[in-house]
């Protein structure tokens, strides 16, 4: 039986209460008749032998490239690129699916006698890694091969021995990226597509950049016109990245694109009722629901986070195809929205959500309030084709904790970012002409990138120019549940219930107005019409 | 008539230890403190004139003291039983002659430039530092005519602010109130003069960050002060003026008051870090303190062992830290200020002062004064008591920035004409 599509529901009398992420909690909520629940698709099938298809796809390659054995020879120098722990989400359940196309990539390579092959963690402005982190993604054989010898690294955007500028495009972006890449034979990059935003050109013009060259997309004007992220031809990050990939390639950087999609069979079965429609509970789902709600609200935050961050999700691999990037990206990003897509018949003028514990940027770290915002505004907000969810100066209602509360060590400038930077103001464009150099450039915050494992210092303002549509495009961004005081420094507003809420939304959106819920993870994408 | 007169009791000195552990101020009812009626002090000599306040206020010296948590150091320069109070705005009683040789006419406003220096010890020649105008800096506090006391309010000889009685005072005390300043206004002259002199002795160099931990009154006034005094070329510019403020209201009025940003404690060193692009030593999930570089200056307006430690892990190499708030017996980790090469600079009182343009020293109560009046410094003044309810006002200042709340003093109008010389 072919999986289910994406379903939306028009809430009636007999409608149960619908599930609202909230941090590591969750809660239910009984919407108004007539709001709408935006449910994803059933996990499409994953891959009967994964393997098979990986060796397929590198022996049958998608555009104008040559088969990867073909591109592979003794005394070439092969690069190997990966994305890093921000995807999947939450992690998968080992193998990792980059473990599993690097073991087939590396024996093709053993096979044609290339002895001169590093591997690369596209880490853009991310943090490094952690051991076990990369020990997850490679599998320890890879590991064990690679890392005693120096030949795992981990991309550093702030190393100028380690970079190269291969010149600008004709719009006057620089294009600089790691060197060992720019001057390999061949980069071979093995993308973790969660969503449609994610590889294309991006992943070289972006996971392997510096921010000399980053800044010229990840700036509000461009996160502003990205319309959205998701939809590549509608976003202007990735027509700039375009142009970075094509000059890339015109410099003689020779790429093979290997993209892989996962289902979104999310979350493992003891938290199934996760990614069911609350009508469609069974008894055990409701159990498990009322014991782990009660059982989270009792445990104290860290407790709950450890809980939540050891989550090994059951993704399964639906599609890998490798070759030309272009070619790839096509044909990946119909697989993404073939698992995703959901069609909505027009916008809304309040959209709600609940967010949850994760986010590409906290893996086993603190949703801090700028990744609040961020993942509603930016990622939630953004996931849509056409035309946003919510029409424009609607209301976006978040349920979250929003706990004014930092990891010191994955995010030391979000702490300084939050305490200072939004305290004077919550402007994307101001903040990147007074602040962002001086954050990017802070000697302490690089020399943690560098050898610890923080993000870089400009990464929170990014995180905020992802919410720059957004913050353009509403009426009012109210935060169900989350900490006052850290909800206004967002500069959002507070409510206590959902009813609460509503009642303020009916401010700016009038009595009667129109709800959507936006019943995500797991993942969806809307085609609004 | 009325006055809070100090004992040297050891028993209620250590009840007041015991009690004020529970909150600053707490120990008022049963310290060594105790509403008393007395008659004016005797005039000790000429140059001598009676005062009767209208507002004095509630310093943090005070609250030291009455906690019974004031140094040992102080034992000696201070004589018993005495009437606290030394931040003063009063009249004349009579005819009078003020610091600068003016004629005061009685019922003058005037404010009490509390040091008792070698002019109202009747000591002639003065010590060295009187002689060069830094009356704070006295050596005679403990001698001449007047039993010891570094100040009035801690004389037995001159009485104290607290008091409906009223003091005396020697003319070289006496500074008259211009129309301009309201009572409350002139009651925080004296702090503010502590302030004015910090900055000035602070050797505040063009374009250093400026870093000041506490926002209580001398906090506040520091903030208001220096920024005053950039701002009209008497000291230089520093490139940012960062204040710590624990209570939102201080961090309101630290801004009104010129402050580059203000912000709670915990955040500080992470500004300073930030704005001096230094690093940290340690990790930063280890809680990294010690600032690689920092700040240029760092005014410790608080004085606890917590706020001089964080002090010096925020100012950079061959820094300065200025002491301004009153300081007791601290533990106090010293290896950072042995490596860093930091220098530990004392502030006390006024006197007088050099400024830029100006020929000669100016006095400090008047660059005060003038910053009194600019900053309209009376919005301070947060609340007012009789001095009957005096258990109330000790316990409203100890617990002034929880309160919302910065001055406090005690109100001496009541019954009284209208003071020559106040606004209409």
């Amino acid at each position: 039986m072919s999986p289910r599509p994406g379903f939306v529901l028009e809430v009636d009398r007999s409608t149960p209460p619908t599930l609202f992420w909230n941090g590591e909690q969750f809660a239910l909520e009984r919407l108004p008749e007539g709001s709408r629940v935006v449910y994803a698709p059933e996990p499409v099938d994953a891959m009967a032998d994964p393997v098979s298809a990986i060796r397929h796809a590198l022996t049958h390659p998608l555009g104008d490239s040559e088969p990867l054995p073909a591109l592979l020879r003794p005394g070439m120098r092969l690069t190997i690129c990966f994305d890093d722990v921000s995807l999947p989400l939450p992690p998968m359940q080992a193998p990792d699916v980059r473990q599993m196309v690097i073991e087939e990539v590396l024996d093709m390579a053993a096979a044609a006698g290339v002895d001169d092959v590093v591997l690369v963690a596209a880490l853009a402005l991310h943090r490094r890694m952690t051991e076990p982190e990369l020990r997850h993604a490679l599998g320890n054989r890879v590991y064990e091969a690679f890392a005693p010898h120096g030949l795992l690294t981990q991309h550093d955007a702030e190393d100028p021995a380690n970079l190269v500028h291969l010149g600008q495009t004709e719009q006057g972006e620089d294009v600089e990226i790691n060197k060992r890449a720019a001057t390999s034979d061949l980069v071979v990059y093995v993308n973790i597509n969660l969503v449609a935003m994610d590889g294309g050109h991006k992943s070289v013009a972006t996971g392997l950049a510096s921010y000399r060259s980053l800044r010229h997309h990840h700036n509000p004007q461009t996160m502003r016109h990205s319309r959205s992220f998701m939809d590549a031809p509608a976003s202007e990050l990735h027509t700039a990245n375009w142009r970075m990939g094509r000059l890339i390639a015109a410099s003689g950087v020779k790429v093979f694109q290997i993209e892989t999609t996962l289902n979104n069979d999310t979350f493992p079965d003891s938290f199934a009722f996760l990614q069911k429609r609350e009508w469609e509970w069974s008894l055990r789902d409701r159990a498990t629901y009322a014991a782990s709600s009660a059982a989270l609200a009792r445990t104290p935050s860290p407790m709950a986070r450890r809980i939540f961050h050891s989550i090994r999700s059951p993704h399964a691999l639906s599609s890998v195809q490798a070759g030309e990037v272009e070619a790839v990206h096509e044909v990946t990003t119909a697989n993404v929205w073939a698992q995703q897509g959901v069609e909505v018949n027009g916008q809304t003028d309040i959209l709600t959500m609940g967010l949850p514990y994760i986010c590409p940027y906290n893996v086993d770290s603190i949703m801090n309030p700028i990744l609040v915002a961020c993942l509603g505004l930016g990622y939630f907000f953004n996931l849509y084709r056409g035309k946003p969810l919510v029409r424009e100066g609607g209301v976006l209602i978040l349920r979250h904790p929003t706990p004014w509360d930092f990891h010191p060590g994955h995010h030391p400038s979000y702490i300084d970012f939050f305490e200072q930077v939004l305290a004077e103001t919550v402007d994307p464009v101001v903040m990147h002409k007074q602040f962002e150099e001086s954050f990017a450039t802070d000697p302490w915050y690089i020399h943690l990138y560098r050898t610890a494992h923080a993000y870089h210092g400009v990464h929170p303002f990014y995180m905020w120019y992802w919410c720059a549509h957004a913050l353009e495009h509403l009426g009012r961004v109210i935060v169900v549940g989350g900490d006052p005081k850290a909800v206004r420094r967002l500069g959002f507003s507070p409510a206590s219930t959902m009813a609460d809420a509503l009642e303020i939304a009916g401010d700016v959106v009038g009595t009667s107005p129109s709800l959507t819920h936006l019943h995500a993870p797991p993942i969806l994408m809307a085609d609004v019409r | 008539m009325r006055a809070l007169v100090f004992e040297r009791n050891l028993a209620r000195f250590a009840a007041a230890r015991l009690v004020s552990s529970l909150g600053s101020g707490r120990a008022a009812g049963i310290g060594p403190l105790r509403l008393a009626d007395c008659d004016p002090p005797e005039l000790p000599g000429p140059g001598w004139h009676p005062v009767r306040p209208l507002l004095s206020g509630i310093c943090g010296s005070d609250l030291t003291t009455l906690n019974g948590r004031s140094s040992r150091y102080f034992e000696d320069l201070v004589s018993f039983p005495f009437v606290p109070g030394h931040e003063v705005v009063g009249t004349v009683e009579a005819l009078a002659t003020s610091a600068e040789g003016a004629v005061l006419d009685p019922g003058t406003r005037v404010v009490l430039e509390p040091v008792l220096g070698c002019a109202a010890r009747g000591i002639d020649p003065p010590c060295e530092a009187c002689a060069a105008g830094h009356t704070g800096d006295c050596e005679h506090v403990a001698h001449g005519h007047l039993r010891p006391g570094l100040q009035t309010g801690f004389c037995a000889d001159t009485g104290g602010g607290w008091s409906a009685a009223g003091l005396v005072a020697h003319e070289s005390q006496l500074h008259a109130v211009p129309h301009s300043l309201s009572d409350e206004d002139a009651v925080t002259v004296e702090p503010v003069a502590c302030a004015v002199h910090a900055v000035l002795h602070a050797g505040l160099r063009e374009s250093e960050m400026v870093a000041v931990i506490g926002a209580g009154t001398v906090g506040l006034t520091l903030t208001g002060a220096l920024a005053h005094l950039a701002g009209t070329g008497r000291c230089p510019e520093p490139s940012a003026l960062l204040v710590a403020a624990r209570h939102p209201h201080q961090q309101q009025v630290a801004t009104e008051l010129g402050a580059t940003s203000a912000l709670p404690t915990r955040q500080l060193a992470r500004l300073v870090r930030r704005r001096s692009r230094s690093l940290a030593v340690g990790s930063p999930s280890q809680g990294s303190r010690q600032l690689t570089g920092g700040a240029d200056l760092v005014f410790d307006c608080v004085g606890s062992a917590e706020s001089l430690q964080e002090a010096l892990a925020i100012v950079r190499p061959r820094g300065r830290v200025v002491l301004v708030g009153m300081p007791g017996r601290v533990h106090l980790d010293l290896a950072s200020l042995w490596h860093r090469e930091v220098s530990l600079i004392g502030a006390y009182a006024y006197g007088s002062e050099r400024v830029p343009g100006a020929p000669a020293p100016v006095r400090t109560f008047d660059l005060a004064m003038e910053v009194a009046g600019a900053l309209r410094t009376g919005r301070l003044v947060s609340a007012t008591y009789p001095l009957e309810r005096f258990e109330e006002a000790l316990a409203h200042a100890g617990a002034a920035g929880r309160r919302g709340a910065v001055k406090i003093a005690f109100d001496l109008r009541r019954d009284r004409t209208p003071a020559k010389g106040s606004p209409s």
